[in-house]
This record gives C-alpha cells, structure tokens and sequence, in this order.
C-alpha cells in the first residue's frame, strides 16, 4: 500500500515538474504555475507517507496557497503574452537536458553507490508536537530569526514596489 | 690587544675621524679643515713611527665584522715588517702631502672638500695596508679607487679632470674585476681569507690551489695591474695627471699606485711560479714602455707620470723574479722621491700659473733655486746615481734579475738596464730643458720661488732620499714574504756595472742633445717615432677603437636580443598569448544568465564528479 | 520495501528537473518557479533523511526553507515588477548588463 502511494506520488511529482518547466504543448506560465501546485500538492503527499503531517500542511498552505498566489499575481499584473510567440530555442533546450543529465547523473549515482540508506529503517519521528517542541528549545534563536527574516523581506518588498526608487 | 695594535687601529681611523669631522661641520671653514686633516695625518705618523721602532713582533688584531653562517667578515690591523714600513710610507709620504697642499691649494673654492678627499684616501690606503684578510683589503681597495676617483676629478668643471676620473674609475675596475674572482677562487679552495691563516695552509699544502694556481695568482695580480697601472691598463696613470698636483704626488706616485706592489708582496706565498713569470714580464714590459713613452712628452706632469709607471714596472717584474723585498725597498726610495720630483713639479707648476710644457720654461735654475735643488736630487736618485736611494734600490731589483741561477733572466736583466738607460735620458731630458737654458716664455722669465710652505716638505723629502738607501728593508720584508735565500746579492757587482753604465750612456746622449737644444731634436729628426710617442704608442686609441668595435657589437647582439627576442616574442608573445586567451574566455561572458547557470551547473557536476573520485 | 534511496532519488531528478528549467526558460517568473521546484526537492531529501534517521531536525530544517523560500518569492517577484517597471522586460535574454 505504502509502496504503491510512493510510486503515484513520486511518478506525480515527477511529471508535474517536468510539465512546469518544459511543457511541450504551452509555455504560458500561467500554466507551469498551475503545475507547480500540482507538484507541491503531490510532495505534501509524500510527506504524508513520510510521517512529516505538519510539514505537508505547511507546505500545502505557504506554498499552493500563498507562493503560488503570488506568482500568478504578477504574471498576472505584467500581461505575458509574447512568450508563447517566440519559437523554441533548441541550443537552450540541449542545454537544459544537458545540464539535468550532468547533475542528475552524478546525483543519484551517488546515492546508489554510496549506500546510504543501508540499514536504515523507517521510523515514526514526525508528530508535530515533537516538531514544535523543537523548534522553540533548540531552534528558538534560529526561529527569531527567521521571523526578522520575513520582516526584512517585508520591508524591502514595500521599497520596491514604490513608484519611484530613490 | 697590545699597545702597537691599539696604536695601529688608531692610525687607520684618525683620517676616518677626520673625513667625517670636516665633510659634516666644517666645510666652511677652510684653515680648521686643514688643520684637522694635517692633524690626523701627523698624528698617525707619530704613531707609525712608535709602531715601527718598537720592538714589535708580527700579529694581527681583528673584531668580527659581519657573520654570516660559518663565514666570518673580519676587519682587523696585521702588523709586521711590510706593514710597519707601509704605514710609515703612507703616513710620512702623506704628512708631507697635506702640509705642502696648504699651500698650494691656497685659494681653492673647494678647500675643505680637497681635504676630506684626502683624508678618505689616507684612510683606505691605510686600510690596505694593515689588512688582515682579502675581504678587508678588497673593501679598502675598492674605497681607495673610490676616493682617488674624487681626488682626480676634483677640478670636476674641467671637463678633462672629470673624463679622467672616470677612466681611473673604469679601468682600476676591469683590475679589480679579476682581483675578486682570485680572492673567490682562493675562498673556495681553501675556506679562508685571512692572510695568517692562508700561509699556513699553504706551508701545509703547496699544492692545494691545483691546477687553478697559475690562473689564480694571474686573477689576483689583475687587480695590481689595475691599481699599479701595469700594461695593458696603465693608460689611467697619465690621464689622472688631471688632479691638483699633490694628489699626484701622493696618489700617482707614492701610494696607491704602491698598493699593487704591496699587495703583490703581501700575497706572495700564493703565486705560483707560472703566475710569477707573467708579472716579471709585465713588469718589464711596462717599464720599458712606459720609459720610450716618457722620451717624448713635453707635459712636465705627464713625464713624471710615465716615470712613475716605467718604475712600477720595475717593482713588479722585482716581485715576479722572486724578489718582493727589493720591490718593497724600491717601492720605498720611490716614494720619497717621486714624491718630492712631484712636489718639486708642483712648485713649478704653481709659480708659472699653471704652465706644464717644459718648452716654455727653461732657465728656472736660477729662479727657483729651492726647487731647482730638490727636483735636481730627486732626478739623481731616480737615475740611481750612488750613494742616493735610488741606486741601492734598483741595483736590488737588477741583481734579482740578473740573479740567473735562481729567477733571474738574461731578457729581463736587459729590459731593466735598458729602461734605467731611458730613464736616466728623459729625466735630464726634463731637468735641462726646464731648469737649465734661457727663458722661453713669459711666465718663466716672471716666475718665483714658492713659498715656504710648499719648499719646505722639499726640503724634508731629501733626507729619506739621500738615505733610505741605506735602510735594511730588502731583508726584513723578504723575511716578512717566507723567502730566506734572497738578500745575498751574488750577482750586485755585475747589476752594479751595469747600473752605472746605463747612468753614463744616458747622461751622455742627454747632456749631448738637449743642453743647448731649443726644440727637441729626436722630433725633429725621427719625426714618426717621436710623434707615435707624443701619442703614447696609441694605446688611447686602441683601446677606443677596441672598445668601440666591442661596443658595437654588444650593443648589436643586445639590440637583436631586446628587439627580437624580448620584444617581438616574449613581451609581444606574451602578451598574445595572453590576448588569444581572453578572445577565448570572452566568448563565456556572454551576459546571459543561461550561460553562467549552465556553466555553473557544468561546474559543480565536474566538481561532485571528481569528488566522488570520478567513477561514474 | 521503499527505501531512503528511493525518496533520494526522486529528490535528485526534481532537483534537476529545476535546474533544467533554470538553464532551459527565458522567462523569469518560470525560472523562479524552477527555483521552487529545486528547494522542494532540497526539502524532499531532508524530511526522507529525518524520516530515516530518526531526528526531527530535518523537519526543523525543512520548515525554515519554507519561509526564507516565502520571503525570497515575495523579495524576487517585487524586483521582477520593478525590474518590468523600468525596461519593459520579463525575459533574461534582454537582461545583460548589469546596469538598469
């Protein structure tokens, strides 16, 4: 059953990026976002199977609901149409699957030969009580940090939208 | 430290003491200056003189200079026979110097600086002499061309004082070039440079120099054929003329040209019989050479300049024929009195304002009877006219080379009685046509006798010219070079026959040429000759033509190497090596993020890929 | 039985499926979004490994991508608007100097 859930995730998670960032038929990106909230939505399923239930809600509210809004707000906001115009650019495309097969390549060659899961089996770490204990013991200065991060980031979005940047 | 090496550093640093003292405070003040330097100088002479009649024994005294390793730059005093008699030269000889230069630089506008100067070259003459090692004398070698290339251009307006300088300079550094391969040479075969222990080793080891020790003994008498202005590079001698007279009468004819011969003599026991067969004949070649030259100079300088080389030549071939201590010895009469022939020519010089031609003067006998006196028994002891110095002295050097069983040499004897001959015919050459005669020139007819300041070192000079002959210094330096047979002069009567000989011809064809001669008879009648002479046997010439060929050439192979090796491909190749290059790299900065994005990904795929150990 | 490598694995091809996207679009906002994909591949590995390892740090971990990956998408989507403000462009291929 476990196994079974993992390959439809995975196989969903697989081509849901792929179709985000190559889809053969559009290249609006309105469409790849639509995309990427299928592939997050399918990473939250495998972090169901993966006992990480808080981390799958989180994932599924920050991104699919709040990265995902934005960014067809400002696809939105800027109009982009002539993307679909322009013809595919194969040297870019060669280039891309160059650069998959290269890293990809040399990724999972290492993981298979470095045998790395040997021996390990899966345990149930993830409740979310444990988490939150977690993260405000050990990681609480991390976490305070994290929260000056959002408000940098805030703050910085705010200048540069104004209209004119001094 | 005894009292005889506290004495003998305190001479060699008087002058030092006293350089410092006049060129930092006072320049300005002429008669202080030269009362400083002429204090130094008499005081060292004091102190030599106590060095030398005390009953001193032979040693040296040295402080650690610089340390490098197992290296050890020492400077220290050496005293034994050949110092002592050196300091006593150079410090007597250079008394006299500094006390008739009073006078005669009265007036100077660079007074004080004159004094400095010598100082300085008081100084590094002294260090030469009482130098305990090779480096030391090296040092003070060095300092001496240094300051002697002050002293000669120090009229450094005149555009002939300074080409003069320069050409010291230069030619005492081609000398001195092969002076410091052989102390190299002699350091890396033997681990020393200290004289002391340099003579053990080589009474130890004769033959520890190998088959280097001819070529060694020839480097290091280049550098005393620099300094002593041997042939082939004498030709700074005349030229250094340039320099206020006294200088020439200390430097050109006392002491440093002396220093190659005392050098000679103090290096001895490392030459090797082929090495000591190359001085004699250099010696004798110059001494004759320099003999014909001075046959037809008309410069009353210049005359005494190559007299001055044509004896050098003689104490040179003196140490090759194994006979440092008749070198030494004529090395001292020399000095006395070639020391006062200058000074006399300095007063002469002085009273016709600086007139040198002796054509235009004539009758000066009369005029300048002090100096007429003194010049006369210089140019007798030169031609070795017994019992003054001269004759003693060069009899020795004549015995030693007729000294046939042994190092002597029939050609060698010959070249020497030859050139006594010369110098017997152009010194009464000079004598009679300056001092006796009428008056051929304004100045001469006005002139007047020098003041006392400048007559009276004169007249000091005389006494060691009438009678350092008498002085025992042929033995005590021959024991001071390890050699105890030389002394016993087998073949004096012969040498003695022979040097009396050559006095008469000589007088003779002078008395009959030039007592009534009004031009000189030898350019009127061997016209060539006398004009190859006038111009020294074209060895300016020579060696300018020489030199520039070489030039020329070197300066071709130097262009050819600047402009087609360096320039067009190592500079230009360089730089389009490094151009083809940046074409290349530039095609990577294209500006398009997709570019560096996939060059990174590229990047970091190379690097896991080889951190994995590239198995793949 | 799946195992750590599988998830790895799944981790590393959406890794390069990002990267792929980075090199491959001109358009900005979908490189942007192949850059989501490539942190949430990063994230994959780092819950699998929490998974298997018996920690929660990973989780931790995972958790503060989240929200510097929020912050760096609001920061980013703002330059991109300022950026189209002043030239007119979403696409890099127009962007090659590094003056505005």
């Amino acid at each position: 059953m476990e196994a079974l859930l993992f390959y439809i995730f995975s196989a969903l998670t697989l081509v849901c990026g792929f179709l985000v960032v190559a889809n053969p038929l559009t290249r609006n990106p309105v469409t790849s976002a639509m995309f990427l909230v299928l592939t997050i939505i399918s990473m939250a399923g495998l972090f169901v199977l993966l006992n990480a239930f808080f981390l799958a809600a989180v994932q599924i509210m920050v991104y699919a609901g709040a990265v995902i809004v934005l960014f067809l707000f400002v696809i939105m906001l800027l109009d982009i149409h002539e993307v679909e115009k322009q013809p595919v650019n194969y040297f870019s495309v060669t280039v891309g699957m160059l650069a998959l097969l290269s890293i990809g390549g040399v990724l999972i060659k290492a993981i298979v030969t470095s045998g790395v899961g040997d021996g390990l089996e899966a345990v149930t770490v993830g409740s979310t009580k444990k988490l939150g204990l977690s993260l405000f013991t050990d990681y609480v200065l991390p976490f305070e940090i994290m929260g000056v991060l959002l408000l940098v980031g805030m703050i910085g979005v705010i200048l540069l939208s104004k209209k004119t940047l001094r | 430290m005894s009292g005889a090496f506290i004495l003998a550093w305190m001479v060699l640093l008087l002058p030092l003491v006293s350089t410092v003292l006049i060129s930092c405070f006072t320049l300005k003040n002429d008669k202080l200056s030269a009362r400083i330097s002429i204090g130094a100088v008499l005081a060292g002479f004091v102190m030599s003189l106590l060095i030398f009649l005390s009953a001193r024994e032979a040693g040296e005294s040295n402080i650690t200079w610089i340390s490098i390793g197992n290296f050890q730059a020492t400077l220290g005093v050496k005293l034994d026979n050949l110092s002592a008699l050196m300091l006593l030269i150079v410090t007597g000889v250079g008394s006299l110097i500094h006390w008739y230069s009073q006078g005669y630089m009265k007036g100077d506008r660079s007074y004080s600086r004159y004094f400095a100067c010598l100082s300085l070259f008081t100084f590094s003459m002294l260090g030469i002499v009482l130098a305990s090692n090779f480096m030391q004398m090296f040092i003070f070698w060095e300092l001496v061309g240094v300051s002697s290339y002050l002293l000669i251009g120090f009229w450094y307006e005149r555009p002939a004082a300074a080409d003069a300088s320069k050409k010291a300079f230069l030619t005492n550094r081609i000398g001195d070039f092969g002076f410091i391969l052989g102390i190299i040479m002699v350091w890396a075969a033997t681990g020393s440079l200290n004289f002391a222990e340099l003579k053990g080793v080589f009474e130890a080891n004769p033959e520890i120099l190998g088959a280097t020790a001819g070529i060694v003994g020839v480097l290091l008498f280049c550098g005393a054929v620099g300094k002593s202005a041997q042939f082939p590079l004498h030709v700074w001698l005349p030229d250094a003329m340039e320099g206020p007279t006294p200088v020439s009468a200390l430097i050109h004819a006392a002491t440093m040209v002396a220093a190659g011969v005392f050098m000679l003599c103090r290096i001895f026991f490392l030459l090797s019989p082929d090495a000591l067969q190359v001085i004699a004949w250099t010696g004798g070649i110059t001494a004759l050479m320099a003999a014909v030259i001075a046959l037809q100079q008309n410069d009353i300088k210049r005359i005494l300049a190559y007299s001055t080389l044509s004896q050098l030549g003689y104490m040179v071939m003196a140490v090759g024929v194994h006979a440092p201590g008749a070198a030494m010895f004529h090395l001292t009469t020399h000095a006395f009195f070639k020391a006062m022939l200058f000074l006399g020519a300095g007063s002469v010089i002085h009273a016709l304002h600086h007139e040198q031609d002796i054509w235009k003067m004539g009758g000066l006998k009369e005029k300048m009877p002090a100096t007429y006196k003194t010049f006369l028994i210089g140019t007798l002891a030169l031609c070795g006219v017994p019992p003054l110095s001269g004759f003693f002295s060069k009899d020795g050097i004549l015995a030693a080379a007729a000294d046939f069983r042994h190092h002597g040499n029939v050609f060698l004897f010959a070249i020497g009685v030859l050139a006594a001959v010369l110098t017997t015919l152009y010194m009464a050459r000079l004598v009679l046509v300056a001092f006796h005669g009428k008056h051929r020139s304004e100045a001469a007819d006005h002139s007047h006798e020098s003041p006392s300041v400048m007559t009276g070192p004169l007249w000091i000079l005389v006494i060691p010219t009438l009678f350092a002959g008498f002085l025992p210094i042929e033995s005590a330096v021959n024991h001071v070079a390890g050699l105890n047979h030389a002394g016993d002069h087998t073949q004096a009567p012969l040498a003695m026959a022979f040097s009396v000989l050559a006095l008469l011809i000589g007088g003779s064809v002078a008395w009959s040429l030039y007592s009534k001669a009004e031009s000189d008879p030898i350019a009127n009648r061997l016209h060539g000759l006398s004009t190859a002479l006038k111009n020294r046997l074209y060895f300016d010439e020579i060696f300018n033509g020489l030199i520039y060929v070489t030039h020329e050439a070197v300066s071709k192979l130097a262009e050819w190497i600047d402009r087609i090796l360096l320039s067009s491909f190592i500079v230009k190749g360089l730089s389009n090596v490094v151009d083809v290059f940046g074409r290349g790299l530039r095609l990577f900065q294209t500006g398009s993020i997709h570019t560096y994005a996939f060059l990174f990904v590229v990047g970091i795929a190379l690097v896991m890929f080889f951190v994995m150990g590239g198995v793949l | 039985m799946i195992g750590l490598e599988h998830y790895l694995i799944v981790s590393a091809i959406l890794f390069g499926l990002g990267l792929m996207g980075v090199v491959m679009r001109s358009n900005l906002i979908v490189i942007y979004m192949s850059l989501e994909l490539m942190l949430n591949a990063a994230n994959l590995a780092l819950v699998s490994f929490s998974r298997f390892t018996n920690t929660v740090d990973g989780q931790v971990m995972v958790f503060f991508v989240i929200t510097v990956a929020a912050a760096e998408v609001a920061v980013g989507l703002a330059l991109i608007v300022a950026l189209y403000r002043k030239r007119q462009i979403s696409e890099v291929d127009e962007l090659t100097s590094l003056k505005l």
